[in-house]
């Protein structure tokens, strides 16, 4: 067992507060959206467009730290893609059927690289396609929607940017779920989530 | 107490009295009146006045153009030609949910006209002495034309229905005649429809001293606007119309030179008036008329506006043949013989639609479908047109009489003391028949009354735009951004709070809950199996 630094300061504060942003960016959306009442519409309107905004200044950072620390590799195909599809299923099949019968993670966690083949992927194509561009793209379209109307094309209405930005936060919400379950799967319940708090992370060699 | 003693503090007192609507217009301290002239020292005001024209040639002989002028306002001609629809609309031709027309019924409708003696079709409307300026000049509040005078006022003391009503004294009014006032646009504009507040649901009595909470313009305490500080007017033309209203005003705050009018919110207000803190809010305002948040009801002044009226119950006598009256506990007429049955409403919450400025009419002469709720007047705009803008109205509602022959709006003639007058003799057929031989004979129409009648749904638009709440009385967002809110039927536009997207959501949430069971389930598992000793 070693302790490795996986992750840095910037890097956690960077996650949790990213977490913060979209827990309440969901609460509320679904609320704007009108699925219940919990602070009244305008405030929703209000704290959601705050929220979006911190969350775009957070992402501005976080794309540059990435950028400038290299950080970004994490999130691209470890290996040549033939491999890549065997490695997938290698950490697909464990987590349905592995880690029942015992099996340890057929990924081994380091410095270089933090993510396993799966992680790899859903990151990327979650946050590389869904949020960027929809979420953000349909976001900015809905807020400032009074200033383009009228200007774009025809089918692009504000019904068409809601529905697909409604669309892309229900993906937000199952990735979210997805997501929380998946840092329960560590050695304990919370070993992940500390090392996601401390940085350290115990691996086995 | 002797009467010499009386008779001077009485004099005293009807002295302060007179002198009471000048002090108004008196600059506080000078001493001197606002305005440069003091019409009480003009020669050819002094009287004494025979008649209402008689004091209107005074008048022209020092505003020799006031008349002409006159002659070329809707106020005076009672006619208008829409230049987008080009019908040739007024109150001299447009039919209503009301009393229905003014044709056959000049003299009790006419009482509203600026003018003197508009008695049938045959009115001179070049005439310059027939201008009556006590009408909205009159300072004193002792001048009014009586209702069924067409449109003069009394000239000696009359009985009316036991009471004795006083003439004006004409020589007094013209010395003090000024600036208009809420009390004189008020006289017909607060009383359309027969009585106050009928008609527009808006305007009403209650505008002659209002508190901030009725209307935050024109409180007495507050700004005290008058009618004319938004309706501005230049050689008598005042802004504002209610057949192609400014629904959008583009021009925002107006600036000499570049003026549009000053009667729409904009011209003061511009059109991003929310602090910026409220910046959404802004963003409303090319889509939501300023009327639509900041008037959240009408008719909120205590005065009841009528919003139904069933003129097919009309007619109906007790069985002495004796026309029934019937009030409601607030002592509103709910049924009358002469006029079939009514609805009233007070804080009444408006109707919301997209409206574009235009008004169109269902004129006497244009076919209509009798199956349908006949649009008295229509109003235009969508969802799609850019210069549309969400609207609150007043939606009066009723029944009215239609030709079953020709599937047109039939004129009733309600008023007079002949022997066809609906309001004397309560003869439907007779009524209609004298009604459409005017229409007729004036050329409104070219078909004449079939002698087959019955009774069509109607309704009829009026836009509501004035008692402005204070801007904290303005609807919430979730009035208008929820399911069952008030824009709950408005048609076109995507509103959120209001709007989902059915299989997207039923979708949504399917696949939320199974990930989450799923999560659930593997869990649960994963705990079980844990808790088996492990294989080596």
């Amino acid at each position: 067992m070693t302790k490795l630094y996986l992750y840095a300061r910037f890097e956690r504060f960077w996650h949790w507060t990213q977490a913060g942003l979209i827990i309440w960016l969901m609460i509320t959306g679904f609320e704007i959206h009108g699925e219940y009442e919990l602070l009244g519409f305008g405030r929703a309107v209000q704290i959601h467009t705050l929220l979006a905004w911190a969350l775009m200044v957070l992402w501005v950072f976080a794309i540059f730290w990435h950028l400038t620390t290299g950080a970004f590799r994490h999130y691209l195909p470890s290996n040549p893609l033939p491999q890549c599809a065997k490695s997938l299923a290698e950490v697909a099949r464990y987590y349905a059927l592995g880690t029942f019968l015992g099996e340890k993670h057929p990924f081994r966690k380091s410095v270089e690289a933090k993510h396993n083949p799966l992680q790899r992927m859903a990151y990327l194509l979650f946050f590389a396609t869904l949020v960027a561009p929809v979420i953000w793209v349909s976001g900015l379209a809905y807020l400032f929607y009074p200033q383009w109307q009228g200007q774009g094309p025809g089918w692009l209405s504000l019904g068409t940017v809601a529905i697909v930005h409604t669309a892309a936060a229900f993906g937000m919400l199952i990735f979210f779920i997805a997501h929380v379950y998946m840092a329960t799967m560590g050695k304990t319940v919370f070993s992940l989530i500390r090392g996601m708090i401390t940085g350290y992370e115990e691996v086995e060699h | 107490m002797s009467c010499s003693r009386i008779i001077p503090g009485g004099l005293l007192l009807a002295g302060l009295l007179l002198w009471l609507p000048l002090a108004a217009a008196t600059d506080a301290g000078s001493g001197i009146p606002a305005s440069t002239a003091d019409h009480g020292k003009f020669e050819v005001l002094q009287g004494p006045f025979e008649s209402g024209p008689e004091v209107t040639r005074a008048c022209l002989t020092c505003h020799t153009e006031a008349a002409r002028q006159l002659h070329r306002t809707k106020h005076w001609t009672w006619e208008y030609q829409h230049p987008e629809t080009g019908q040739v609309l007024g109150k001299k031709h447009e039919p209503n949910v009301f009393c229905g027309s003014i044709l056959s019924n000049y003299p009790r409708c006419t009482s509203c006209h600026i003018g003197y003696g508009w008695e049938d079709a045959s009115f001179d409307f070049s005439s310059e002495e027939n201008v009556d300026c006590l009408a909205c000049h009159d300072t004193t509040g002792t001048y009014s034309k009586f209702p069924t005078d067409a449109g003069h006022p009394l000239y000696a003391d009359r009985m009316v229905k036991g009471k004795l009503v006083q003439a004006p004294d004409l020589a007094q009014v013209a010395q003090h005649v000024g600036m208009t006032s809420r009390e004189t646009c008020g006289a017909c504009h607060f009383s359309g429809g027969g009585h106050d507040g009928v008609k527009h649901g808006d305007l009403d009595s209650s505008l002659i001293e209002p508190d901030q909470a009725l209307d935050v313009h024109m409180a007495a305490d507050g700004l005290d606007f008058t009618c004319a500080t938004c309706h501005t007017s230049d050689r008598h033309q005042v802004d504002g119309s209610r057949y192609r209203m400014t629904a959008k005003d583009g021009h925002g705050v107006d600036i000499p030179g570049r003026d549009d009018g000053r009667a729409s919110c904009e011209s003061c207000h511009g059109d991003r008036p929310h602090a910026a803190d409220h910046d959404k809010l802004n963003d409303h305002t090319d889509r939501v008329a300023c009327q639509t948040c900041h008037i959240p009801e009408f008719a909120r002044g205590g005065i009841a506006t009528k919003t139904f009226w069933d003129w097919s119950t009309a007619t109906r006598l007790d069985e002495n043949g004796k026309p029934i009256t019937r009030l409601d506990e607030h002592g509103h007429a709910v049924y009358l013989s002469t006029k079939g049955d009514f609805r009233f409403g007070e804080n009444v919450q408006p109707e919301y639609h997209w409206f574009n400025g235009t008004v169109k009419y269902t004129r006497f002469g244009d076919a209509i479908d009798p199956d349908q709720v006949v649009s008295v007047n229509d109003i235009e705009g969508s969802a799609d047109d850019p210069d549309s803008r969400i609207w609150p109205f007043k939606v009066m509602r009723g029944r009215q009489p239609y030709d079953k022959v020709t599937n047109t709006l039939l004129v009733t003639h309600v008023f007079g003391k002949d022997d066809t007058a609906l309001w004397t003799n309560f003869d439907w057929s007779r009524a209609l028949g004298a009604g459409m031989a005017e229409a007729v004979a004036v050329g409104e129409v070219t078909q004449p009354f079939s002698g087959e009648y019955g009774f069509v749904d109607n309704r009829m638009f009026w836009p509501i735009t004035h008692m402005v709440a204070p801007a904290g009385e303005a609807l919430g967002c979730a009035e208008c951004h929820s399911q069952d809110g008030r824009l709950a039927n408005l048609e076109g536009v995507y509103i959120p709070g209001r709007d989902a997207f059915g299989i997207l959501d039923t979708i949504g949430w399917i696949v939320v809950v199974l990930t989450l069971l799923g999560a659930l389930a593997h869990g649960i598992a994963r705990f079980l199996v844990k808790r088996k000793p492990r294989e080596a």
